[in-house]
């Protein structure tokens, strides 16, 4: 079974006119897979992430998500698709002032009914869950500590203990070690990999760590300019391929730096 | 030249009796002293103060139900107008036409809502439901419907957008979105924003009791015209006391959500 069905997709972020953040790009993925995304910055990975969990309309091209085109569905059941993608942005989406537990709780929403949010406001509905979560990520000892409290790489971590709850089948996960040093990386890359396997969910996570994703990924996609360079298993994966990759990414003057662009972002875009 | 203007204006003097010698005539100068004088030595006898304290009761009772009542049309109308809860705008950054014709009436309703002041409102419902306090609830509720939902709307949509199109993106409701990521942000300034709308409500019905709608200002009124300057003080402390309560209570409630 497919989870993703990319053909000739060209996606241009809302306002920017000139080039596409995607062009023409041709992806698929099978149910319970899981890739690594990599490529400079401004290449398009976390457009790609958005783009895969309904939250950037595509211009162009197929694009179908088990199957259906949500761009065809109606607003509620592409709304209720998304409930089965779950989105982890590189800039953690937690509230300064919120508690860890109801920050992590959050991921339940679209299971929960109003009244249950509500309530689970004033006492977590199920906090042991919301624990067990972030044991996992090592931060047991933080579930009642307010975000603000946290460091940046618990942050990060928090975040991905959210994704721990949700109930969705497939897994975006966009630079989720940015601020977390090497032995926290590889803990945390191999509990979401183990999440994933474990619910047979589809795994895909950009990276910047190529050596990273060539230890711990079976499939790789480079992405470079909105295009993918290559798509192959780790094994065909050369040294050279990696280098071509990242050619001239510092004197790359022609590409701006898209992070800062245009007005309106999409959803996972960090900023 | 100096001459042909006063001619000129001579007559508009006259016509318009301008007599400012007036204001300098022994026996006005007299009541205007003793009022102002009286000022220094508030009012206070017992069933004087027991008066001040029940129309207090009623001014304060004024406010709150007009607030209330503002409220019960302005969250609401928050949910609708609110932008950034568009579920149809996610991906997109179009929303639904229906969605958003649905949003611009509500933001043309809150407009003229608020666009009449509570004075004429409370003019027109003298004239309807008669003098007295309902007036004044119903002056309020409708112009402060209309404050409350514009700036509600206008601070959350200033918070930070990140949480809440996160949690839309990954498939929760629209209030829980708000709920849990707009909310813990925006909370303490909705809070203080609701606090100092219940203390302009509070001024506000002071001054719809001049035109008749019940309360202390009714009363402030009264005296002012029968020149008590000693209860006018007392009423004008009793103010005083009701806005500094109002930041005590605004405080308490900041201190709370930390």
């Amino acid at each position: 079974m497919t989870t993703y069905r990319l053909d000739q997709l060209t996606v241009r972020h809302l306002g920017a006119a000139a080039t596409p953040a995607l062009h023409q790009v041709d992806l698929v993925v099978g149910q319970g897979e899981q890739l690594a995304v990599i490529g400079p910055s401004g290449a398009g990975k976390t457009t790609l992430l958005a783009t895969l969990a309904c939250a950037q309309r595509p211009e162009s091209g197929i694009f179908s998500a088990f199957g259906h085109d949500p761009w065809a569905l109606s607003d509620q059941a592409r709304h209720k698709l998304r409930a089965r993608l779950f989105l982890a942005p590189q800039t953690p989406p937690l509230p300064p002032r919120q508690r860890v537990v109801t920050a992590v709780l959050a991921a339940r929403l679209p299971q929960w009914s109003l009244w249950r949010a509500l309530a689970s406001l004033v006492k977590p509905s199920d906090p042991g869950a919301a624990y067990d979560a972030l044991v996992r990520f090592g931060l047991g000892d933080k579930l009642y500590a307010r975000v603000d409290r946290l460091s940046g790489g618990e942050r990060q971590r928090c975040g991905l203990a959210r994704l721990l709850l949700s109930s969705a089948q497939v897994l975006l996960v966009d630079e989720p070690l940015s601020a977390l040093d090497p032995a926290l990386a590889q803990l945390t890359l191999s509990t979401l990999q183990r999440e994933a396997s474990a619910r047979n969910a589809t795994l895909i996570c950009s990276l910047h760590q190529v050596d990273m994703a060539r230890a711990n990924f079976a499939r790789i996609v480079g992405l470079r300019g909105g295009r993918i360079v290559f798509d192959a298993a780790r094994e065909n994966v050369s040294d050279a391929m990696i280098a071509a990759l990242y050619q001239n990414e510092v004197n790359a003057s022609p590409a701006p730096p898209r992070h800062e662009t245009p007005e309106r972002l999409a959803v996972g875009a960090c900023f | 030249m100096t001459l042909i203007g006063l001619a000129l204006l001579w007559p508009a003097l006259v016509l318009s009796e301008f007599k400012p010698w007036i204001l300098f005539d022994l026996q006005s100068l007299g009541a205007a002293g003793r009022f102002l004088a009286d000022f220094l030595k508030p009012a206070h006898s017992p069933e004087f103060l027991q008066m001040v304290l029940r129309e207090t009761w009623q001014t304060v009772a004024i406010a709150s139900a007009g607030l209330t009542l503002a409220l019960l049309g302005a969250i609401p109308a928050t949910l609708i107008v609110t932008e950034r809860l568009s579920i149809s705008r996610l991906g997109t950054g179009r929303m639904h036409w229906a969605s958003a014709m649905l949003r611009q009436g509500v933001r043309w309703l809150l407009v003229l809502l608020r666009s009449v002041p509570e004075l004429v409102w409370a003019l027109l419902f003298v004239r309807v439901v008669g003098l007295g306090p309902t007036a004044g609830v119903l002056a309020i509720a409708l112009t402060y419907c209309g404050m409350l939902g514009k700036v509600y709307a206008e601070i959350l949509e200033s918070s930070d957008a990140h949480a809440t199109e996160v949690l839309l993106a990954n498939g929760s409701g629209r209030l829980s979105a708000l709920l849990y990521g707009a909310l813990p942000e925006s909370a303490s300034e909705l809070i203080s924003y609701t606090v100092y709308r219940w203390e302009c409500a509070i001024r506000g019905s002071a001054i719809m009791g001049f035109v008749g709608a019940g309360g202390l200002g009714q009363r402030m009124d009264e005296s002012t015209r029968m020149m008590l300057g000693g209860e006018v003080s007392t009423m004008l402390i009793v103010f005083v006391l009701l806005v500094a309560a109002a930041d005590l209570v605004s405080k308490i409630l900041r201190r709370g959500l930390g």
